[in-house]
Formats: C-alpha cells, structure tokens, sequence
C-alpha cells in the first residue's frame, strides 16, 4: 500500500521538522540528564564515567549541612505555601466577587511580584528587612521568618491567578442555589466555592511550593548569616568544586520539583476532563 | 385548586438598573395553591421579577407579601421559597442525596430524617434508587429532576422555576410539562414558572402573567388569553393574530361596528365594551377562525374580505393562506386544516378567494 501523502498536521513525518524537535530536545535535557548521571559516577570529577555507584548519595545524606539546609528549605516552603495559598485564595475571591474603586489598579499591582525581576524582589526585600530592623538572630524556627515572607511576597500572586481562573467558570447559581436553601455567606464559601477552587487551590498550592523550594536569588539576598537554604547551600559546594554530591543533592531535588509539577498538571487535567463532561 | 386567597401580593415592585427599569411597578396577586407563569418576550423583566420573588435581587421599590408578611427585605436564604435553576445549579462534588439533603442539612435536621426526607423527594421526582449517583452521571432531564427535588424537600410555600425545560429536547420537553403538572398536583405547593415560550405557559399554567417592557401586560388564565387579549401586545404576542386597523362607529348593546378602510365591507363584533364613537381601534382575529372559500359566503354585508393568496405556508396538519386584501397593506393570514391530501388543495398561489367570519370570533382592541 502507498504510503498517504503527508497531511498539514502531519508535522511529525517532515524531516526538518523532527531534526528542530531532536535539536531541542537535546538542549533542553542535555544538560539534566547528564547531570543525573554523573550523580551515579564513581569519579570525583564530573568528567570521565568510572561505573556505578551510590556513595555520593550517601555522602550526600551524611553531610549535615546539607542535610541542614533541606531541612530549612522544607520548612520555609511549606510555611510560605500555606500562607501564599490562604492570601492567594482570598485574593482571588476578592477579584472575582466584588466590584470596588481602583480593582483595575489592584489587580495589576497584586500581579507584579510575577513581572518584577527577582533580583530587584530580592535587593528590595534585603533593603526593607534591614530598614525596619528585622530581628535575623532569632532561634529556629523563627530565624527562617524573612525568608519565608519574602517567598509569600512572591509566590501569593501566582495561586491568585490560578484560583482567579479558576473562578471564571464557575456557575454563579451554584452559589444562589446554595443561598436560596438556607446557606449563609460563609456556607456557600465552605460548601460550594472551596470544592469547586479545589482543584486550583491545589494546583496553585504545588506551584508556591516548588518556586519557594527552589528560589536562589531573593534567598540569598534575604537570608541571613546563620540560614542557609538548599539552592543556597548547593551554590556554596560548587563554588569550591563541582563534586558529584553536588550532583546527588541536585538529582534529589529535581526529582522533588518534578514530581510535584506533574502532580499539579494531572490535577489539572482530571478537573478539566471532568468540567468538560459535566458541561457535555 | 385555586381559591381567591393570595399568597403572593406584589405591589408597586420597581427594579432599576441606572435609568434603566427591568421590573417597572408591577401590581400582582399570585393565588395559594395555582400553576402561575411569567410570560414574555426575553429582556421584558421576567426573570428579575422571580429573582425578587427568591429574594435574588433586592428591589428598588414596591412590596413583596407572602402570606401577608412584607417580606421585600428578607435575605434570600431566610426566605421560605425556593427555587429551580435554568442551569439547574446541581452541585458537582456532591452525591444526587447530598445534594438533596443539602438545604435540610444546614437547617440543622437530623441526619436520618435529611436522608429519609431526601429519599421520599427523589422518589417524588421519579428518581428513587439515584441517591448515591455523581451529577456528571446524570442526563440533563435527570439534573433537572435532582434540582426539583432539592427545592421540594425545603417544603416551600411557593416554588420558583426559571426556564426549566428550555435546556431540554423537544420531546423531553413535552413529558415534563405533564409530569410537572402533576407534581404541582400532588404536593399541592404554588409553582411559579417563568418562561418566554408561550406554548409552554399556555399547556401548563392555571393564570399567565404577560409581561413586556418591565410591565405585566395582562393577567388572565390560558383560554382567556387567548380569545380575549387586553391589547395589541398580548394579541399579537400570544399565538398569531390578524391586527386590522379601523374606526368605531358605533358601540351599544353589546355589539361594536368598526369600519375598516382596508375592508369592503364593515366589522360587527359581540364584545361587551364601552368604546367612543371616531376611537381608533384594531380587529385582532385568529387566522384559524376565518373562513377561506373560493365563492362569497356569509350574508354578504359585514365581516367579510376578498383578495388573493400570495403566500402559502405548509406546517402539516395545517396550511397558512396570506392572503392580500389591499395594496401596501399586511397580509390577512388564515390557517385551514388539510383535510385532504396537500396534492389536492383547494387553494393554490394566485386564486382570488373569499374571507369571512362570525362576530363571535375575534375582539376589538383600543389599545
């Protein structure tokens, strides 16, 4: 049988075409599976594979500093994605649900922490710490405070605009419905507007996690002396050499981010599937 | 059925958006225990009237008493009526019992009897054995059916339907007519229905409300609507009407003479009305109670038009015939059942042919 001629859409069977895909894909994940792999390479240079092993893994485990730093990085991103998730969420319903002078400008000035570079987020943090005073010796947990709501002051705005979109299709007799058999303000925001931003709260929740687990620039600029987050700790090994514990601790984390933003995705998938069948 | 006992009395209600008035002083009673629909064209208010009904919308003025108790300032959720969506609202992420328990169980009633209860409402609305269903389980008819339980097991005094069957199929659509009907019927609770489709209304409600512009036009039961419109709006609004515009030339005992300039002849019609001699009136006639033949019929001296049949429009069991009486004037319609096979109509594009009709059918409107 002759093969059917090549249909518009058809991109994966043009030749130049899947060579771009090929070049991409290789600068893309290059880099990370190498840096995968050498995590395994029994070598203290990232140069040459000398065979399998686990030993960076384990010198990675054993060094409390690192181990130290993980700890607070945790920390800090679970405290700051329970506040960022909380704040997002009433912003969010806020923007949706009542109408007020200067909601335009709100809006927009609520969404700049997205557009801001970092390292301007960050020197003005460090600038406003420093100016009101900030106290950076307190005991731990306490010490972690800057940091953390300088990840709030970032990552809020992010779960704002996933919850935000999310509430664009809600139905609003959904909540009318809920008023007119007895429901308070309060039940209708418990029993019908949570379920249905669940899925948002969810996925808005993983995204503050993830960008508070991994940001650099406005952590080192916010920490202070005695507090050292993991992308911190990690900059501080490579800047002596790049070992393959660097590698390890690094592996350790990509696996971390990943599996969460796939977990965001799928949330996000099912609800839609689901929306879209209930709307069918 | 329907005493003379009001349980709704609506007076004076006004709701303004800006300049803009969607329910314009609106004055009505609705009776304990009646089929009563909203009827009108889609923009004329309707809707925001029920809304202020549920307590939805706030109104800029007037007075809302059920049971004889102002209740134009009670919340929404306060309020002893309840209401049946036009997109159904069902929620989501809830079972079809949880749904229908939902209003009983933030009003504090035990668990068992919300169940109990929820399960006698589904039963009700022919869903029995659905409970523990998810809504993206159900077809659309079976939404609708969860939403009528779930505003039934409040035992409302009133119930409240926005549009309920427009998101149906035809078919679908005729069934739950009947079956509403007969719910309303056996739970005996005063349904108020809103609608814009006037067959709707019409095979279903004890009294229509017709409501254009923000203002209820008339309020009569279906057959009355139908045969005796207060005015040009309901006539016209209401099924298909011939308006034919003339003078009153005399008015007594019962019987109005209208002279027509489109007409050869005058317009005599039975009609108990007081209307002055030189008013500009309007013949409002039904096309079905128009005789159609092809020689003069009748005593020949009033009632009666002759023209040509320009139009003819085939809908099955019956044929419209728009038939034209005069220049620059519109067309006269008359529907005529097909009796026989449409290969051998008796009318065909072209023949001249006589019209004529008692003075019992049709009214004459001064407004």
């Amino acid at each position: 049988m002759a093969r059917a001629p090549i249909g518009p859409l058809d991109y994966t069977r043009r030749t130049w075409m899947r060579l771009t895909l090929l070049a991409t894909f290789v600068f893309l994940y290059a880099p990370i599976a190498t840096l995968i792999a050498f995590s395994f390479n029994d070598s203290r240079r990232n140069i040459v594979w000398r065979g399998f092993t686990l030993k960076y893994y384990e010198q990675a485990l054993d060094n409390e500093d690192l181990i130290e730093a993980f700890v607070n990085s945790l920390t800090i991103a679970f405290a700051s994605t329970l506040i960022a998730t909380v704040l997002g969420t009433l912003v969010a319903v806020l923007l949706w649900r009542f109408r007020f002078p200067g909601k335009v400008g709100y809006e927009g000035a609520m969404a700049l922490p997205i557009v801001i570079p970092e390292i301007c987020m960050g020197v003005a943090m460090m600038a406003f710490f420093a100016r009101i005073g900030w106290p950076s010796d307190m005991v731990w947990p306490f010490s972690l405070s800057a940091i953390t709501i300088a990840h709030v002051s970032f990552s809020f705005p992010f779960v704002a605009v996933v919850v935000r979109a999310r509430l664009e299709g809600f139905n609003r007799e959904l909540a009318e419905a809920a008023q007119d058999l007895g429901a308070t303000e309060w039940q209708v925001f418990r029993d019908v507007l949570i379920p249905f931003m669940g899925p948002g709260l969810v996925a808005g929740a993983l995204l503050a996690f993830t960008l508070s687990l991994d940001d650099f620039v406005i952590t080192f600029f916010t920490s202070g002396p005695n507090t050292v987050t993991f992308p911190v700790k990690v900059y501080s090994m490579v800047r002596f050499s790049v070992t393959p514990e660097v590698n390890a601790a690094s592996t350790v984390l990509i696996v971390l981010t990943v599996a969460l933003t796939v977990t965001a995705l799928w949330l996000q998938h099912r609800t839609r599937i689901k929306t879209a069948e209930t709307a069918g | 059925m329907s005493t003379e006992d009001p349980i709704i009395e609506i007076r004076g209600l006004t709701k303004r958006y800006g300049s803009l008035a969607a329910v314009d002083a609106v004055d009505l009673d609705i009776r304990r225990g009646e089929f009563f629909a909203l009827l009108g064209p889609s923009g004329c208010g309707k809707t925001t009237l029920l809304r202020m009904i549920a307590g939805l919308e706030m109104p800029t003025g007037g007075t809302i008493r059920l049971e004889g108790n102002d209740v134009s300032a009670v919340p929404v959720n306060k309020r002893p009526v309840n209401m049946v969506f036009q997109s159904y609202a069902v929620f989501p992420h809830m079972s079809v019992l949880d749904n229908v328990g939902y209003g009983l169980r933030i009003a504090g009633v035990t668990r068992e009897e919300t169940r109990h209860r929820a399960e006698e409402a589904l039963a009700l609305v022919k869903l029995a054995g659905y409970g523990a269903r998810r809504p993206d389980q159900l077809s659309g008819g079976q939404r609708q059916r969860v939403a009528l339980a779930r505003a039934l097991v409040k035992q409302p005094k009133v119930l409240l339907l926005d549009e309920p069957l427009s998101a149906l199929d035809a078919k679908l659509r005729e069934q739950m007519r009947l079956e509403l009907v007969n719910l309303q019927d056996s739970v005996g609770i005063t349904f108020v229905i809103v609608t814009h489709d006037q067959s709707e209304a019409l095979s279903m409600a004890d009294r229509i409300a017709v409501m254009d512009a923000g203002q209820v036009r008339q309020v009569a039961p279906p057959a009355e609507l139908y045969e005796f419109p207060a005015n040009r709006f309901v006539a016209d609004f209401i099924g298909s009407v011939n308006l034919i515009e003339g003078q009153v030339e005399s008015c007594d005992a019962g019987i109005v003479t209208l002279s027509c300039p489109d007409l050869p002849a005058p317009v005599v019609i039975r009609q108990q009305v007081t209307y002055a001699t030189g008013t500009t009136a309007w013949l409002a006639l039904r096309p079905e109670k128009i005789d159609i033949t092809h020689e003069p019929d009748g005593d020949g001296t009033s009632n009666l038009a002759h023209g040509v049949v320009e139009e003819i429009t085939y809908l099955g069991e019956t044929s419209v015939y728009h038939v034209r009486v005069a220049p620059d004037v519109p067309l006269i319609k008359v529907s005529s059942a097909n009796l026989d096979r449409v290969t051998r109509r008796r009318f065909t594009w072209g023949d001249n042919v006589h019209l004529s009709w008692t003075s019992e059918c049709g009214v004459v409107l001064d407004r």
